[in-house]
């Protein structure tokens, strides 16, 4: 357990010492993402009774943020480790593949919560937001850090150079996140894009977690559950698969 | 006694290219071990399969009786590795990067040690500097210090002094021969054949990853008209593969 804890602490400590980089300039950017479209799009309808567009956007917005920095911190923490070289003090250690795998994902989430929270904070002097169900949107928050690190973690074995995990960053997550709902509600699509985003887990994600706030969704965030659940359990068989393995990390 | 190194039909297979071919050895608590062969003869691969950094094709290894693979907890615990390459975390201190090497092991409250391991490798004075402002002899002295922090009884050194001055060279000298007679089992990759000479009492050489030599060092410079390392280790490159095993 000391083991885990050292690496956890450690991953947590590595983006804390630039934090203007791992949680401010996140801020910042989603900050800006609300300020424009709110703005632009103050008079469109409300999407949900009693719910305007800006405030329906701080949920998904959140997500987003949650979802691309928990990514960020463990794609970018073991590729910076790879392609230096120093990862070799992890792997040399008794550490087990349960350990390796927790520590860089509850570092992850711990990210990508810091930077949702703040995010919400910050939203929170600007707009009222209800909390409906808590619950939800703990639960929501949590399994989707979880496989955003998971899908972090998978990148950052598989890539053996930044411009590789570039690709991982701008040709899937980006897209997934951007096409999953966060600015708008899928049920405004036209057929099939309607239709299409369904097959986007993303969607799920940041459906459920809206649920929590407004206890509207566009599913029913059973099946949302269901389906990021599902997605959830699967990464973590594919990746402690990888890392027993020791595909790209012990040659 | 266990030893503290056994290795056993040890094979590395990279695609076509047979990195180590069905090595045996075995060395004994206690030893000052070196490991010596030309660029590619197979010396980090070997290290790299003890260490579990990476995977044997075929055979086993252990450490201090574990085996690397299935029992891999314990034969970490019990190995301590000075990798080749220069490498360090930017983000942290000296002091930061022992105490999480600790951890690592499952060790806290350990600065005791790791302050007597800065003062034995001269870096007191170093210890809360960030890794990035350190000289590469510093660096090399951390890598030694972080393979030192959980006290293993057998410590591996891949090319330790590569890259460091005499004095320096001289300092690391000392300690390491100062943890031998304290009972720590020393593998030593080197170039530098005088120091396999001076500090190693068995000599194993490596060719295109087959142990073509392994015997004392006193047996070996018997072999040699001159008495130096060098002039048996040029003629062994100049032969066949011998049998070893």
């Amino acid at each position: 357990m000391i083991g885990f804890r050292t690496l956890l602490i450690k991953e947590i400590m590595r983006f804390w010492k630039v934090s203007f980089q791992t949680i401010l300039a996140p801020l910042v950017s989603t900050l800006l993402y609300l300020v424009v479209f709110a703005h632009v799009l103050s008079t469109h309808a409300d999407i949900y009774p009693g719910v305007s567009y800006g405030v329906f956007l701080i949920p998904g917005l959140m997500m987003m943020a949650m979802l691309q920095n928990s990514f960020a911190n463990s794609s970018s923490s073991l590729i910076q480790s790879k392609v230096t070289g120093n990862l070799v003090f992890v792997l040399l250690t008794p550490l087990s593949e349960l350990e390796f795998y927790w520590a860089y994902v509850v570092a992850a989430m711990v990210r990508g919560m810091i930077v949702g929270t703040v995010v919400l904070f910050t939203a929170l002097f600007f707009f009222k937001l209800p909390f409906e169900n808590p619950g939800w949107i703990l639960l929501f928050g949590c399994l989707s850090t979880i496989i955003a690190s998971t899908l972090g973690i998978i990148a950052g074995i598989a890539a053996e150079k930044f411009d590789q995990m570039a690709a991982w960053q701008n040709f899937i997550i980006l897209p997934l996140t951007f096409l999953s709902g966060a600015f708008y509600s899928i049920s405004s699509l036209a057929s099939p894009w309607d239709m299409i985003s369904r097959f986007n887990p993303f969607l799920y994600m940041i459906d459920g977690f809206r649920y929590g706030f407004f206890s509207h969704s566009d599913v029913s965030p059973w099946l949302s559950l269901f389906i990021v659940g599902s997605v959830c359990v699967i990464l973590l068989w594919v990746t402690l698969s990888i890392l027993k393995s020791g595909w790209r990390l012990r040659g | 006694m266990i030893p503290a190194i056994e290795i056993r039909g040890a094979e590395k297979r990279f695609d076509h290219l047979l990195a180590l071919n069905s090595v045996n050895l075995t060395i004994e608590q206690g030893e000052f071990f070196a490991l010596l062969g030309p660029n590619g003869a197979g010396k980090t691969t070997l290290i790299n399969l003890l260490s579990g950094l990476s995977r044997p094709s075929a055979g086993y290894l252990r450490v201090m009786g574990h085996d690397v693979v299935h029992d891999y907890k314990e034969a970490r615990r019990n190995l301590g590795v000075v990798p080749q390459e220069l490498v360090f975390d930017p983000f942290f201190s000296v002091r930061e990067t022992l105490r999480i090497q600790s951890g690592y092991f499952g060790i806290q409250h350990n600065d005791d040690w790791i302050d007597e391991i800065l003062s034995n490798l001269q870096l007191s004075d170093k210890a809360e500097s960030n890794m990035r402002t350190l000289s590469g002899g510093m660096k090399r002295r951390v890598l030694i210090a972080q393979a030192l922090v959980h006290r293993p009884p057998v410590i591996v050194l891949d090319e330790p002094t590569a890259g460091v001055d005499v004095e320096l060279r001289q300092t690391l000298w000392r300690f390491i021969k100062r943890l031998n007679q304290d009972g720590h089992t020393i593998l030593l990759t080197t170039h530098y054949l005088e120091e396999a000479e001076t500090l190693c009492n068995r000599i194993a050489i490596l060719k295109k990853g087959n142990l073509i030599k392994l015997d004392t060092t006193a047996n070996l410079l018997k072999d040699s008209a001159s008495g130096s390392l060098e002039e048996v280790f040029v003629s062994i490159m100049q032969e066949g593969v011998e049998s070893t095993s």
